[in-house]
């Protein structure tokens, strides 16, 4: 569709977002990212029946740990859309990037480079 | 098998903020079945401990293992080449492993990282639950293969209780009775005429009340 | 009936009078008057007062020093004791306590769970379970035995009873339950409070087909409903508890100030009804901070006066 949105986002495909492991945010922010987020079928529409769900439980867990370290849950975020939704994956990138924008910086960025 | 759950984060971040270079280290059996200390929470509390003390301002070395026991001195003498390198040990493994750990290692720190709970079984994912004390005489023969010791909180042997109340335990209105379980089975077995057989009294000797226990076998004993 | 033990509960029993017992709480405090107050308002109208041990695991003086304290006024105790706080030799050492002091009457139990109680942190020991109690107690007096096989110096001489339910579940192992425990040695039983009087007859029915009513003495437990509230909150809060809707309607239909005065009246019918079945031996009157009332409920059943023994 050719639409516009943030150039700084790495995406990373997966088949599904049930791939996605609870290890692999936390060492995205381990490594400095500012904010994870992942996009998955509309509830109900899993290609795969129910990655989608597991990928939201693992959302959550992760929110919770970096609430606990100081890092921030709002920082990772979960989305559901239909795959031939390109507008709203659009919004949606636009509208991450907004928030993290806002939140600042990862703090263990911050700390690393201070260390350094 | 042992079923253990996490500690609090906050109690584990207690145990080492004053140390520098922390092995956690994992165990692949009972405690990665009930999801709290095998590989995948080894690398998550890895992770989240690095995170929380560079937040901090700390530079902490925080290194991940998983051993496939660490009740059995093979296993445990696999880190022995790189122990040194740290200051103190988190291990996730159950009570057992900690101690083990403890005693292989005399002059290392070692911190539990869960709370072992009991012996039970797997229910469903997520939900584990107590089926046995140890108590060192087994009397399930007699009780249609349900254990009073373990599941009744009162571990009457000659029960119900008079708190009973449709199949639950008065405790908890979601706890099922476990006399209520072993009369069913008895009538399933067809043995319900031995539920009028006086249990006799308990020789709890061979249980925690007697003392640390062991088991020998002389027969394959080096 | 040959008596087997000196309890005055056992002598009016076996000479084949109705027996009413009733039960006081000891004070959460160490104030004997509490207790010697409470005994004085029954004393007359009963055969023995039932002295609770920690009941719903609310720590209490215990049982043993209050059934010494009414040893000491004349009265005649029944020593409750609940296997939930004791270990074998704990309960051995305190039934020679009271044997000491001549208590004649036991009353074995489990005793409901600490985590009903304020001190739901601690352990439980459950070393016996009840019935186990009742075989030790029995073991002590007629084999003038320690659990451990040393002989005992003067045996106590105990009467021994345990606690019944018929309305508990599963109802199909009330009967065997009951069987099992006259076969561990008990020598009376006090009921839960019954409110279902037809489940009760269909028990003691049952009960009847076996002829366990010539081997135990049952004493029907009674407590007098206070107002509807108290009625509603023993049918759905308290386990165990058979409260028929009826006996809720009956109560909630009465207005509010003579909800009390109603409740006994339930009591007292209940009473003069139950007198009539066939293997009832007696009654135990619980009327837990409303001992007050005892005398009335006894006196309007035609159970006073007491037979003097």
């Amino acid at each position: 569709m050719r639409l516009t949105y943030p150039t700084n986002i790495k995406i990373i495909r997966v088949p599904c977002t049930g791939k996605v492991d609870l290890l692999h945010i936390l060492r995205a922010f381990e490594k400095g990212a500012d904010g994870v987020y992942a996009v998955g079928c509309m509830e109900g529409d899993c290609h795969y029946t129910s990655g989608n769900f597991r990928a939201r439980k693992r959302i959550e867990q992760a929110k919770n740990i970096l609430d606990a370290v100081g890092v921030g849950g709002q920082r990772v975020e979960m989305f559901n859309m239909a795959s031939s939704e390109g507008p709203m994956f659009a919004e949606v990138a636009v509208k991450m990037v907004d928030e993290i924008r806002a939140l600042g910086p990862n703090p263990i960025k911050l700390q690393k480079k201070k260390a350094a | 098998m042992i079923v253990a759950d996490k500690k609090p984060m906050e109690e584990i971040i207690e145990d080492i903020k004053n140390h520098d270079k922390v092995l956690i280290l994992g165990c692949n059996e009972c405690v990665t079945v009930c999801e709290a200390g095998g590989k995948k929470e080894v690398g998550i509390l890895a992770s989240a401990l690095r995170m929380y003390f560079l937040n901090q301002g700390k530079e902490m070395k925080i290194d991940e293992e998983t051993l496939e026991r660490q009740c059995d001195h093979e296993y445990l003498e696999e880190i022995r080449n790189i122990i040194d390198q740290y200051d103190a040990v988190v291990s996730i493994a159950c009570g057992v492993g900690v101690q083990f750990m403890a005693e292989k290692y005399h002059a290392m720190p070692v911190y539990p990282g869960v709370n072992t709970c009991f012996m039970g079984a797997t229910e469903e994912r997520g939900l584990w639950t107590e089926r046995c004390q140890g108590c060192g005489q087994c009397i399930l023969s007699r009780t249609g293969g349900i254990c009073p010791v373990s599941r009744c909180a009162k571990r009457v042997m000659n029960g119900p209780c008079g708190g009973s109340s449709k199949g639950m335990c008065e405790i908890n209105k979601e706890l099922v009775c476990a006399w209520q379980l072993i009369v069913e089975r008895l009538k399933a077995l067809d043995r319900f005429d031995e539920y009028e057989e006086l249990s006799p009294i308990k020789d709890w000797s061979t249980d925690r009340a007697g003392g640390p226990r062991k088991v020998v076998r002389e027969d394959v004993q080096p | 009936m040959k008596t087997k033990t000196p309890s005055r509960l056992e002598k009016i029993l076996s000479a084949g009078h109705m027996a009413v017992t009733s039960e006081c709480g000891p004070p959460r405090g160490s104030d004997p008057e509490a207790i010697i107050k409470k005994a004085e308002l029954i004393k007359d109208h009963v055969d023995a007062i039932n002295i609770t041990d920690n009941q719903t695991s609310v720590t209490r003086m215990c049982s043993l020093a209050a059934c010494i304290r009414l040893k000491l006024m004349g009265l005649d105790p029944v020593l409750q004791m609940v296997t939930r706080d004791r270990n074998r030799i704990a309960l051995q050492s305190d039934i020679l306590g009271a044997a000491s002091f001549d208590i004649t009457n036991i009353l074995c139990l489990s005793g409901d769970h600490q985590s009903f109680g304020d001190c739901a942190q601690g352990q439980n020991v459950h070393d016996l379970d009840s019935m186990q109690l009742v075989q030790t107690v029995r073991h002590m007096r007629d084999q003038g035995k320690f659990l451990g096989g040393d002989d005992i110096k003067r045996a106590p001489q105990m009467f021994v009873g345990a606690a019944a339910n018929p309305f508990a579940d599963p109802f199909e192992i009330r009967v065997p339950r009951l069987a099992k425990k006259i076969k561990a040695g008990a020598e009376f039983i006090q009921t839960q409070c019954i409110y279902n009087l037809d489940k009760f007859e269909e028990w003691m029915k049952l009960v009847r087909d076996r002829g366990l009513h010539e081997q135990v003495y049952i004493l029907a437990g009674m407590t007098p409903m206070k107002s509807a509230g108290m009625a509603k909150y023993m049918k759905n809060r308290v386990p165990g508890m058979d409260v028929p809707d009826a006996l809720v309607k009956r109560l909630a239909d009465t207005p509010k100030e003579k909800q009390a005065e109603e409740g006994l009246k339930i009591c007292i019918e209940d009473i003069q009804r139950l007198k009539d079945v066939e293997g009832v031996s007696g009654f135990h009157v619980m009327a837990i901070e409303w001992e007050e009332k005892v005398p009335e409920i006894v006196e309007k059943s035609g159970l006073y006066p007491r037979p003097q023994i």
